[in-house]
């Protein structure tokens, strides 16, 4: 039989499982593991991290034998898009204010959808805005500037 | 009468105007969201806690939970009138629900489906306020071994009850219970995982991860796949089931709302299990089998009933343990916490108007429900036909403003953005997010728990067995977990023999 390994679900899910375990336990070295009648800062997070890397071991070993693929489309797009409005919002509400990061928010938003129009996100994201801002900071008195330096 | 008592206290705070006003907004919105498909009451929940902020705590827990069992009233309509369930609890009801409305009998569908919610609800809301009382006085004499084993006991429930493969389940428990871990450590004061970012000792934010994993990485895996839907709106003529309907469904309601109730109290049944459950049990009990998946009443009557009984029912470990029983019970929790209230058994006593009005308003809500949405079935058929291409970027609008608004900080979004990628993977690698949550949740309690049961009991592990309550829990605990695994290896040897 011919695994591709490419596309195999289990296979990856106990390769993620193993290394989040792992790391787990290598960073809780650095904590005092104690006893078990005086449990030290590291002891829980060893002993979750290696169950998690014996769950990992099994599903990789499933995922060998049952060579189950993963469904469904990657949808990159949306994957990398929406992410990126979200920090585009954390910088700008730092740096700009609520109006800008909201905008931006919600058109860079649209933007992860295949059927994105400009103007149709624009009108979104006007009126949007327009309702957050009565409602969160004249509403409720968040206290953010609507933009800053302004 | 105690009882008689305490329920005239709580309709007494339920009734003030501003709680009746929440109560609306509550179920209002609930519905919304449980008619749109692809929003779920959990995000919305997030997206709503700034609004609860201002709220006195009363107010903004009748409301989440309004929001909460409103969204399995709404997520009947949209399976039976677009054979698309709005929230997962109505898949079921999509089956019988839809060929009903093909069969122009749309009208006698919905209004079954909301008598049986509200016959589910009354029942649920009524054994929160009997059984309530006494379970948090049990939980009272509960020290730190019952405790760890129940929650032990939760998480394993949560993971073998959660849809898909168990081993992955159970590793996100762990997962979860890792992603708990960190922040500063309570006894030594030690920071762990925060990777010297002084925002992360305080732990990463409950919302951080319930928006990024259920809200962000849903719209990410929701824009890969299209969507079609057909509405079959315009037949909704008459409303009215006839006397035959009524006396088809009597018995599925009964059982359904048995049945949801008894799922409802289990930790992790979420329910769609309750929903399923009690249609196998009508599909069994029916004289003629074969009139399921036809439009048959008593397959929409009794999983209705059954998922609005569950979802009442969830809230008893929730006001009477402290205990999550479900994600969205987590995020309660969390929106108690940040009002001041610390969940757990002495709830009931300090603050009986939180827990009496609460529970008088569930019942409020119920009646609300009945009342505004078959009147107003039209207008939610309408909201479905807003493109979902409108609809995700002001879930991401408000999500966003809701975590910012918490501690007012960007590294809060930037991990939102985190965990949204993150949550989007889990779901196509078949890990559902759920148990993850739950041991979240649960995590610093449990290692605070385990670590305490240590000390008391010398560094002796029988602890968790020679106390009968925590041995109670144990037994349950490997109890169901042979239960699941004895029939998976058994079907895993007919395939392979087979």
């Amino acid at each position: 039989m011919q695994l591709e390994f490419r596309r195999n679900k289990d296979f990856w899910t106990g390769a993620m499982f193993i290394a989040t375990g792992a790391t787990a336990v290598v960073l809780a070295r650095q904590y005092d593991f104690g006893t078990t009648l005086r449990m030290g800062p590291g002891y829980f997070p060893s002993v979750l991290g290696g169950v998690l890397v014996l769950f990992g071991i099994y599903l990789l070993a499933q995922g060998l034998r049952s060579n189950d693929k993963i469904e469904g489309t990657w949808s990159l797009r949306a994957l990398v898009v929406l992410p990126l409005s979200l920090v585009m919002f954390g910088l700008l509400m730092d740096h700009a204010g609520f109006v800008p990061a909201l905008m931006v928010l919600i058109v860079g938003s649209a933007a992860a959808s295949s059927e994105f129009k400009l103007t149709e996100a624009l009108l979104l994201a006007t009126g949007l805005t327009a309702f957050a801002v009565v409602l969160f900071i004249w509403g409720l008195g968040l206290p953010y500037p609507l933009l800053v330096g302004w | 009468m105690d009882l008689f008592h305490n329920l005239i206290f709580g309709f007494g705070v339920a009734l003030s105007w501003q709680n009746m006003l929440y109560c609306l907004l509550g179920v209002s919105v609930g519905t919304l969201i449980g008619v749109l498909p692809g929003i779920g009451p959990l995000a919305t929940i997030a997206m709503l806690l700034p609004i609860t902020f201002n709220v006195a705590p009363v107010g903004a827990l009748i409301m989440l939970a309004g929001i909460y069992y409103g969204a399995q009233y709404g997520g009947s309509t949209t399976a039976i009138l677009v054979n698309l369930p709005g929230e997962t609890s109505s898949v079921v009801t999509c089956i019988d629900g839809y060929q009903m409305a093909r069969q122009g009998r749309a009208g006698p569908a919905l209004a079954i489906a909301a008598i049986g919610s509200f016959v589910a609800g009354t029942f649920g809301t009524l054994l929160i306020a009997v059984a309530g009382p006494p379970l948090a006085e049990i939980a009272l004499k509960f020290g730190a071994p019952e405790y760890f084993s129940l929650m032990l006991m939760g998480l394993i429930a949560a993971a073998v009850l959660a849809q898909g493969d168990m081993g992955k389940s159970l590793a996100m428990v762990a997962m979860g219970l890792l992603l708990g871990i960190v922040g500063t450590d309570v006894n030594t004061g030690v920071q762990r995982f925060s990777f010297g970012i002084t925002e992360l000792s305080d732990g990463i934010g409950f919302i951080v991860v319930a928006v990024g994993v259920f809200a962000i990485g849903e719209i990410v895996s929701n824009l890969g796949d299209s969507e079609r839907r057909t509405v079959f709106a315009d037949k909704v003529t008459h409303l009215y089931p006839t006397r035959d309907d009524l006396k088809r469904s009597a018995g599925p309601i009964a059982r359904g709302t048995l049945l949801g109730s008894f799922f409802g109290v289990l930790p992790g049944t979420g329910p769609s299990i309750a929903s399923f459950a009690s249609y196998m049990v009508e599909k069994k009990l029916a004289k003629d089998p074969s009139r399921f998946g036809r439009g048959a009443i008593e397959g929409v009557a009794a999983p209705e009933s059954a998922n609005n009984a569950d979802a009442q029912c969830k809230f008893i470990p929730m006001l009477t343990l402290g205990l999550p029983a479900s994600s969205v019970m987590a995020l309660m929790l969390g929106a108690l916490t940040i009002q001041g209230i610390q969940p757990g058994p002495d709830v009931m006593t300090t603050r009986p108007d939180l827990f009496w009005g609460l529970v008088a308003s569930m019942w409020i809500g119920n009646a609300l429900l009945v009342v505004l949405n078959l009147p107003m079935i039209g207008l939610w058929v309408k909201l479905l036909k807003v493109p979902y291409r409108l609809l995700f970027p002001a879930i991401m609008a408000f999500s966003a403003i809701g975590i910012y608004s918490v501690n007012n900080s960007s590294l809060e979004i930037y991990l939102t953005a985190i965990f949204g990628v993150i949550g989007f993977l889990w779901i196509r690698l078949g890990c559902s997010p759920a148990p993850m949550l739950l041991g979240f949740v649960l995590g610093p309690m449990m290692e605070e728990h385990l670590r305490r049961a240590m000390l008391m009991s010398k560094g002796d592990p029988s602890v968790f067995i020679t106390r009968p309550i925590s041995l109670l829990f144990i037994i349950a605990t490997v109890g169901i977990l042979i239960a699941m695994i004895l029939p998976a290896a058994r079907r895993r040897h007919a395939d392979i023999s087979g």
